[in-house]
């Protein structure tokens, strides 16, 4: 059931009213008040009035540009604003600013670089101590903060990992707080992930649904004890989506909680915990591979072809998808694979793509060849010694259902919608696998994971930047630019803007060229972490020249998703060595200055590298390996093909 | 909905998101063109369009396009569809 967008509207405000010519006005009047005179007072008063009507997001950017120009004068009150916490956050602070506006309360807003809440806690020297905020938001993602642990864990071991998480998330608190002296505003915010469990999910300690509502309740405590204010996002949320079910109107006017409307869906819901008693929850899930596990067809476009990864949205949107397949899989859904293809071609994908999240051994049946799927679907149940009726068929393509319906009236096939972020919620709603109890038999699966997560149980929380670090377990694993992540570099050169030394730009069929000329070193470097796999997060790009004793860094360029990390120098590290090994015996690296990458400016000084002669638009750096001490790379285990 | 009301809403859209009123809404006109188009103000100008337009695109599509006339050729298909 989707909400409508309008119970986010701030429907309680007036509809905007001639809002282009007032904020036209505004800025001449912000323009002249700037110079102290008394045309100030009236531009705040008329900025007010607007940030009182409902705005929608673009004018509440506009509003928001337009006043920054008043004086301080022109304020009532005013306050700083230090935001942390998970992805993007830049596009809410004109909408908290203005809310500011709103009440007379000027907001300054600052925000930590993209996700480094954590580091500018830990690190006293960081950005965010000298901000002197009033008050810090922390924005931070549940998925973020859950522990790491197998679906077969006790509610005891759940109970141990979430009390180190909260105490953790308190030291942290504690440290901004006596470093700062600002407020702490601790946001509360529901799950984004589907559950694996559906109502069954909150009765298995350790599934993240679970998990999560335990981490929020002792997250509560603690911040009544610590004296943190709350941002509860997920109360505010629970309540739109309760309003879509039946409103106060039919409770005044029929005592009905739940709207007739609403029936079918509430009847489903109960419908299905009471058909998992019986014993008739669905069992196997078989899928679909082209355009269902990946984008594209493997037989046509290639490894280095198909959608799947980091580098595309869609990319990105198959590999949650096989997140959440993975997650059924260790809960004790068995996954099937029925596709058009030749064995080998379509197995040589489980085996060889490096963002494929699901391996072979996660699929209990697989049926690639040229046959009817319906005979196949036949072999997998054979195979497996279970009824046809305990299948469940997922396939994108509209023909293949319709014939899957026809044939096997008992499989259950569900409409799949033309879009992949949508398919995990399809999978999560529609509730085939909803079961009533949960054994170690189910998590039996997940071997592979129990050693990782026994491993982490011994381990305190983060206290400092360096245990912070040790903690991600990060590998590093840098290989020149192969076919398969072509792409994706390519996208990376064309689209950062910040950490970027050049902001040289390639097309793809340039970037092969590089790649297969004998002059040049390519590196493409791969981040992993116990949150996941980062996919590439940086490119060098080095050319030797001067008979090969100078490698010429004419592109160096790293994801800002993983700054504060050291990555870095372990980069550095791995580029120097390398070159070492060729032969090379002088580092020249380049910075050329643009509107967006001031943030490296100091970047090879940084490394150790010094000035050569430079130029407005170049200056160039230097590093002689001969004599140069490099630092070794820590808190990194590296896996290096170049 | 016309291809002139498709591109007028773009119009408005773009001067909007870029604060610059000379804008105009072009079939050729990309991202390289108009200072200020980068990552953010490319969402910024998708969702403004999906709440005048009243659609919503997939994550797909939105790889897919280059200029503007891509996305006002899928706006017009999502509005023929619905």
């Amino acid at each position: 059931m989707t909400l409508p967008t309008s119970t986010l509207d701030l429907y309680w405000l007036p509809e905007a009213v001639e809002f282009s010519t007032a904020v036209t006005a505004l800025r001449a009047a912000a323009a002249k008040g700037a110079d102290g005179n008394a045309d100030a007072g009236a531009a705040a008063g008329t900025a007010r009035m607007l940030a009182n009507q409902r705005l929608d997001f673009l004018q509440t950017r506009t509003l928001d540009r337009a006043v920054q120009g008043l004086p301080d004068a022109a304020w009532g009150a005013e306050l700083t604003l230090a935001v942390l916490g998970t992805g993007t956050l830049e596009h809410l602070l004109p909408a908290i600013r203005v809310a500011g506006l709103r009440r007379g309360l000027r907001v300054r807003c600052w925000q930590a670089p993209y996700g480094q809440w954590r580091q500018q806690i830990l690190d006293p020297a960081a950005d965010l101590h000298r901000q002197r905020p009033d008050v810090i938001l922390l924005a931070v993602d549940p998925a973020e903060l859950l522990p790491d642990l197998p679906l077969s864990a006790t509610a005891e071991e759940a109970d141990t990992a979430l009390a180190a998480r909260a105490e953790e998330m308190v030291g942290l608190w504690r440290t901004a707080r006596e470093r700062t002296g600002a407020v702490i505003l601790q946001q509360l915010m529901p799950l984004a992930e589907p559950p694996a469990f559906g109502h069954f999910e909150r009765l298995v300690p350790a599934a993240p649904g679970a998990l999560a509502a335990r981490l929020d309740e002792a997250l509560v405590r603690a911040a009544a004890r610590e004296r943190v204010l709350l941002l509860d996002l997920g109360r505010s949320l629970a309540e739109i989506g309760r309003r879509s079910v039946g409103d106060a109107r039919l409770w005044h006017h029929a005592k009905q909680a739940i709207s007739p409307a609403a029936a079918p869906w509430y009847g489903e819901q109960v419908g299905r915990v009471l058909a998992s008693l019986r014993g008739l929850s669905r069992k196997v899930l078989v899928l679909d591979l082209d355009n269902t596990l990946w984008g594209g067809v493997i037989g046509d476009d290639g490894l280095g072809g198909i959608v799947l990864g980091q580098g595309s949205a869609a990319g990105e949107a198959f590999v949650a998808f096989q997140r959440h397949l993975r997650q059924l899989s260790r809960r004790g859904v068995i996954l099937a694979v029925s596709s058009k293809n030749s064995p080998a071609v379509a197995e040589a994908v489980f085996r060889e793509h490096p963002d494929m999240v699901l391996t072979r051994s996660d699929i209990a049946a697989f049926e690639a060849n040229w046959e009817d799927k319906p005979a196949a679907l036949r072999r997998i149940a054979r195979d497996l010694e279970l009824g046809i009726d305990s299948l469940v068929f997922f396939d994108d393509n509209p023909v293949e259902r319709d014939l899957m319906r026809r044939s096997l009236p008992a499989v259950a096939v569900p409409e799949v919608p033309d879009a992949p972020e949508l398919y995990g919620q399809t999978l999560a709603d529609a509730g085939y696998f909803e079961p009533v109890a949960f054994t170690a038999d189910d998590a039996g699966r997940t071997r592979q994971y129990q050693a990782n997560a026994e491993r982490r149980q011994g381990q305190a929380a983060a206290t400092d930047m360096d245990s912070f670090l040790r903690d991600l377990d990060m590998v590093l694993a840098v290989e020149p630019v192969t076919p398969v992540t072509l792409a994706r570099v390519t996208q990376l050169i064309n689209k950062t803007n910040q950490f970027n030394l050049t902001t040289r730009r390639y097309t793809e069929p340039e970037v092969r060229d590089l790649r297969d000329s004998p002059d040049v070193l390519t590196f493409a470097a791969r981040l992993k972490d116990r949150f996941g796999d980062n996919g590439i997060i940086a490119v060098v790009i080095g050319r030797r020249v001067e008979d090969g004793r100078t490698l010429d860094l004419d592109s160096w360029l790293m994801s800002c998703r993983v700054l504060g990390r050291g990555v870095e120098q372990a980069l550095l590290s791995v580029v120097a060595a390398s070159a070492a090994r060729r032969g090379v015996e002088r580092l020249v690296g380049h910075y050329r200055p643009t509107a967006r990458n001031g943030m490296v400016r100091d970047f090879y000084p940084g490394l150790g590298f010094t000035a050569l002669p430079a130029s407005a638009e170049d200056q160039g750096w230097s590093l002689d390996l001969r004599t140069a001490v490099l630092p070794q790379p820590r808190h990194f285990t590296l896996a290096l093909s170049v | 909905m016309t291809e002139q009301q498709i591109y007028d809403g773009l119009t408005a859209i773009l001067r909007d998101v870029f604060d610059d009123d000379g804008l105009v809404a072009r079939p050729e006109l990309s991202a390289r063109d108009v200072p200020g188009w980068d990552s953010f103000n490319h969402i910024n100008v998708i969702v403004a369009a999906e709440l005048r337009f009243g659609v919503k695109f997939k994550a797909s599509e939105l790889d897919g396009l280059h200029t503007l006339g891509d996305f006002a050729r899928l706006i017009a298909r999502r509005k023929a569809a619905a």
